[in-house]
């Protein structure tokens, strides 16, 4: 049995960005092909000043790699039950929210509801809660959903690899599972109880989805809890790994990003939207075929000038509360959208910036 | 008495119930360095002088050369 | 320091025993070459020329005899020499050329990738002759090849590395030794692909047909050594073309 993927100490990424020098920044920005030491570079203090740089050959990248385009897509939400005491999110256990999971039939008129709106890559989210929301539900959706949807991605608890083949057989096509963290020991001290709490178990969750013959897998570290720039090199490992295993899998990386909210969770190294960028910009520029995926967390005027800079994927008229999209909210949100444009909005926006949205990209009757 | 077997894809005698190194010995090679392939199968080199070549068998010699 | 299923070699230039105008000139070359890895064939004992026999002439105490299959057609045929090979006391290692086509020597992706599968299964240290397409060297990789061998160009041309490109990618992929193959007609080959990352070369016309087989061997030895030394040193980023034009858009959005 292969090994699993394992981070190098968390410290020496930081302490690998920290010693990278402003001549580092520029041999990184003039290679074609960037080591991870180069990608240590860019996310350094010492890259800041290049921004401009960057963009533009982060734009470069990106328009020949996919094209002037940005895939459209959005959550539903079937349940926020929750057994996890995440202390960074609203479905955590601990929080007295209304609960809800969807019926089938609620999932259905939904779904349903997105399509009319002409969303055709479907993102099935839950909270982690096996009892009320196992891996039997989430096959009885995929079975009903069959067909409607170009794809259809998961983004619930981890599971193991049997249970991948078994959704993949039903219908999904992709999984996105964030480490959060892959500081170790913050990680222990932000998921107190529940499953989540083994940093392992969820490190492994990608390479089990892609052994399961997940079309896509993707991952992504929550900013705003570690240091942003060694969540970045850890992505940057993480990723070149799976790719190194996985050589038939698709790749996301997605940049939830902790904003300030109203008695809600501070970010403990809050994460500007400087920063924000300078990340995406290192990752594509290391990375030249891995999409990357900014949600409505992300306010309008920042998504709209992103198109074409980095970003390959936008979700859109996004609501993180069970039932919401049908009937308006009556369970609690995930987070607080920040771009609450409707889908036809952003694709208006989209066409603005000069760039064609995508909202079909594959087809279900592809998969056999 | 002689017998005929093929070698190589040569017809060629050979001395009746003649073991496989003593016939490799006497076309001038040494066992050591040469494979053999009797009726198709690969002759083991520990099985060389034990095992007698038959009327009518077919040996294929072989060994390395230079190549690329 | 290179190593190959396990077994370090101190040498990253692999040299074949092919083409050579004599025995004599070929040890010398070998040994100027400084290699650790030769190739050998296989072939039918011509009957008449007992002499001729490069087991003689080279000392396997100093070099690691690698058997290839040349002259096989097919997957069967490369098995069958594989595993005369093995009988021969060759060892367990074999270098898998499958090559149809006599006049290009191409090698057969389809049949390369059957063969490699059943010798692995059978506990050869399989070491595929492959063109260089990166989707099958993951396929070889998957079957457990011990390392790839991607030609640079067909064998003989000299032409150097005209599949730079997809080498560049099959290095970047790959999980076992890459060794470029094949087609390396001049030293300064030899050293850009070192300095592309490859993990060894294997030369043998450019060296055998050599005006001095000798002397051409050494100047390889010297360049796989500067090749790899300067990628090992970390290249001077190449600096592109400048992006004309920063972005349409400036990044005045972001607050």
């Amino acid at each position: 049995m292969s090994q699993s993927f394992v981070l190098p100490d968390y410290q020496e990424l930081a302490r690998l960005i920290a010693t990278r020098t402003d001549s580092d920044v520029l041999r990184a920005l003039r290679s074609p092909v960037l080591s991870l030491g180069d990608l240590a570079a860019l996310l350094s203090p010492e890259a800041e000043r290049y921004l401009t740089e960057m963009a533009a050959k982060s734009q470069a990248i990106t328009t020949q790699r996919f094209g002037r385009v940005i895939q459209i897509y959005a959550p539903l939400y079937v349940s926020n039950y929750c057994t996890n005491r995440c202390l960074y999110c609203g479905f955590s256990a601990e929080h007295p929210i209304r609960r809800r999971r969807l019926t089938l039939e609620e999932v259905e008129k939904e779904a349903d509801t997105l399509r009319l709106r002409g969303v055709n890559h479907l993102l099935l989210v839950s909270g982690e809660a096996p009892k009320m929301m196992g891996v039997d539900y989430i096959e009885e959706v995929a079975k009903r959903l069959k067909g409607r949807f170009a794809s259809l991605s998961i983004e619930i608890q981890p599971l193991t690899e049997a249970e991948y083949a078994r959704l993949f057989a039903a219908g999904i096509t992709s999984v996105a599972v964030y480490q959060e963290t892959y500081d170790p020991e913050l990680y222990q001290r932000l998921h107190l109880a529940g499953k989540k709490s083994d940093y392992t178990y969820r490190l492994a969750t990608p390479e089990r989805a892609a052994a399961a013959g997940m079309r896509e897998v993707g991952i992504g570290a929550l900013l705003g809890l570690g240091d942003w720039r060694a969540e970045g090199l850890a992505l940057g490992l993480h990723l070149s790994w799976l790719r190194k295993r996985f050589w038939r899998t698709g790749l996301t990386v997605s940049f939830p990003r902790i904003r300030p909210a109203e008695g809600g969770f501070r970010a403990l190294a809050p994460v500007s939207e400087r920063n924000l960028t300078q990340l995406i910009f290192a990752l594509r520029l290391f990375d030249h075929d891995v999409g990357l995926l900014l949600s409505t967390r992300e306010e309008a005027r920042y998504r709209n000038g992103m198109v074409g800079l980095g970003p390959t994927r936008y979700s859109a008229g996004s609501c993180t509360s069970p039932g919401g999209y049908a009937e308006g909210e009556n369970a609690d949100e995930q987070f607080a959208v920040d771009d609450d444009r409707s889908v036809a909005e952003v694709c208006a926006a989209i066409h603005g910036q000069g760039y064609e949205p995508v909202r079909k990209d594959w087809d279900a009757c592809f998969q056999a | 008495m002689v017998m005929k077997i093929l070698v190589n894809g040569e017809e060629k005698e050979a001395p009746v119930g003649v073991s496989v190194s003593d016939y490799v010995k006497a076309l001038g090679f040494d066992p050591e360095t040469v494979v053999v392939e009797l009726d198709g199968h690969i002759l083991a080199r520990a099985d060389y002088s034990c095992k007698q070549l038959r009327e009518g068998c077919e040996l294929e010699l072989i060994r390395f050369i230079g190549g690329g | 320091m290179l190593i190959i299923a396990g077994r370090p070699f101190a040498s990253r230039l692999f040299t074949g025993t092919g083409k050579f105008s004599s025995s004599d000139v070929m040890r010398k070359a070998l040994d100027a070459s400084g290699c650790e890895m030769v190739t050998v064939a296989l072939r039918r004992i011509d009957l008449n020329d007992p002499e001729d026999d490069i087991m003689q002439v080279l000392d396997r105490n100093k070099f690691f005899f690698l058997p290839n299959t040349a002259g096989a057609r097919n997957a069967g045929e490369a098995v069958r020499l594989a595993r005369l090979a093995r009988a021969s006391g060759g060892g367990h290692w074999i270098k898998l050329e499958v090559t149809p086509d006599p006049r290009t020597l191409l090698p057969d992706p389809v049949d390369t990738l059957v063969a490699t599968e059943e010798l692995v299964k059978d506990g050869f240290v399989v070491l595929p002759y492959i063109n260089a397409d990166p989707i099958l060297a993951l396929r070889l990789q998957d079957a457990g090849a011990a390392a790839v061998m991607p030609l640079a160009a067909p064998i003989g041309t000299n032409r150097g590395l005209i599949t730079r490109y997809q080498i560049e990618i099959i290095i970047a992929q790959a999980r076992v030794p890459v060794v470029v193959d094949a087609g390396l007609g001049a030293p300064s080959h030899a050293a850009e692909a070192m300095e592309m990352g490859a993990d060894a070369v294997l030369v043998n016309t450019a060296i055998a047909v050599a005006g001095n087989p000798v002397r051409m061997a050494d100047a390889f030895r010297q360049a796989v050594i500067a090749g790899r030394e300067a990628y090992e040193a970390g290249l001077g980023a190449i600096s592109e073309e400048a992006s004309a034009s920063s972005p349409q858009t400036g990044l005045d959005f972001i607050r």
